[in-house]
């Protein structure tokens, strides 16, 4: 790391401590990818890594770069921003992905459709013939 | 104007994103710049909605606010996954009902909520408006319900409604 | 002296983010159920792509950069296809 020399120790710092703080992140969100129980609690734990996993590495490498003064720093935001706006995406249609399959095989642990409605209000005008009459049940 | 550029915004941020990937140099200006106005053009056929920002003076506060959310929320799942705090842990559904109905907000919402981890976005049905979440540390329903509706929604119905 | 500590800092990340993959490995091999592995691989995207941006840091150069937003790029494109093939069974519909 001999192009590392001429950093002053503030930026060396700086950068180390980003560095840790988000790998640090990312492997806390691994063992929770590990550690909980059903599908719908590891969703959260990606997040981590997503979040401020991927932001502490990229200021990190903007700190490190623009420091060192060989380039401009707007390549790593870049990273950042498509990751933030990204992940939600993936882990929706994940999620939405396993709500369906789970709810195709019954599993008991899942809400039903029943919940969608609005609490309090009057049902909703039913668009398929299914629970017309009574309460519904599924 | 709207013809010949429909999305100036849009593609002054492809050409910002054109020149910090590549260099700038006169030739690079016109290719990002030919591509900019191609992939606004390529957009507008699509027909989007169009977003109408009503206080956008807004948006600084949401984002702030949203970050310290994170960070906030970074910390809690931190703590739950090295077991700290003992105490039994339950996660589960909760039925949101919203008032939020403009597209672009709801998508927002749905990043907002989705990043933040210990909240995950779920479901949404666009006819009674109900978002199912899951919340990775349940303790009262209520008090995700008050956090969604008054600390997110309430501010996104002001930008956007 | 700098370069000692970022050299320590950046090995120190890179083995956590080496040890983060390999939790991620281990859930996406055990599952149990297909949304379980398709979580694991792309979180291990992620992990790969800052792996690499250490990786930039490490040795100082600027190529790096370029991987690092292709794997971005391919990672949320492979997810979303393998969520839309866990719904609906097709990926184009």
């Amino acid at each position: 790391m001999s192009h590392a020399a001429e950093l002053p120790v503030w930026a060396a710092l700086l950068t180390s401590l980003l560095l840790l703080v988000g790998a640090g992140l990312t492997l806390l969100g691994a063992v929770g990818v590990l550690q909980f129980r059903s599908f719908f609690e590891r969703v959260h734990a990606p997040t981590l890594g997503t979040s401020w996993g991927t932001g502490a590495i990229a200021l990190a490498s903007i700190v490190f770069f623009s420091s060192l003064g060989t380039r401009l720093v707007v390549h790593e935001v870049l990273i950042g921003v498509f990751i933030t706006v990204t992940t939600p995406v993936t882990l929706m249609l994940l999620a939405r992905a396993a709500l369906h399959r789970e709810r195709a095989e019954e599993n008991p642990n899942v809400p039903s459709r029943a919940v969608m409605r609005r609490r309090g209000s009057a049902p909703a005008p039913e668009d398929g013939a299914g629970d017309a009459a009574g309460t519904p049940s599924s | 104007m709207s013809r010949v550029l429909p999305y100036p915004l849009l593609a002054l941020a492809l050409l910002v994103m054109w020149l910090s990937l590549t260099s700038f140099s006169p030739g690079q200006v016109l290719l990002g710049g030919g591509i900019a106005v191609a992939a606004a053009r390529a957009m507008a056929a699509l027909h989007p909605s169009k977003p109408r920002l009503r206080r956008w003076q807004l948006i600084p506060l949401l984002f702030g606010r949203v970050t310290l959310d994170i960070v906030r929320s970074n910390i809690a799942v931190s703590s739950i996954v090295l077991g700290l705090g003992r105490r039994e842990r339950k996660s589960g559904f909760v039925p949101i009902p919203l008032e939020l109905r403009d597209r672009t907000g709801l998508a927002i919402l749905a990043c907002i909520v989705t990043s933040t981890p210990g909240t995950a976005w779920i479901e949404y049905d666009p006819d009674s408006g109900v978002l199912l979440l899951h919340v990775l540390d349940l303790v009262e329903e209520k008090e995700w319900i008050d956090t969604i509706k008054y600390r997110y929604e309430a501010l996104l119905l002001e930008i956007f409604e | 002296m700098t370069a000692a500590i970022l050299l320590w800092s950046v090995s120190i990340a890179q083995a956590m983010l080496v040890i983060a993959m390999g939790c991620n490995a281990y859930r996406l091999i055990r599952g149990p159920r297909a949304q379980d592995r398709v979580l694991c691989l792309d979180a291990m995207y992620v992990i790969a792509m800052l792996l690499i941006l250490t990786m930039g840091i490490r040795t100082g150069s600027a190529i790096y950069f370029e991987a690092a937003l292709i794997i971005a790029v391919l990672g949320f494109a492979s997810s979303v296809a393998l969520a839309k093939f866990l719904m609906r069974g097709e990926v184009i519909e």
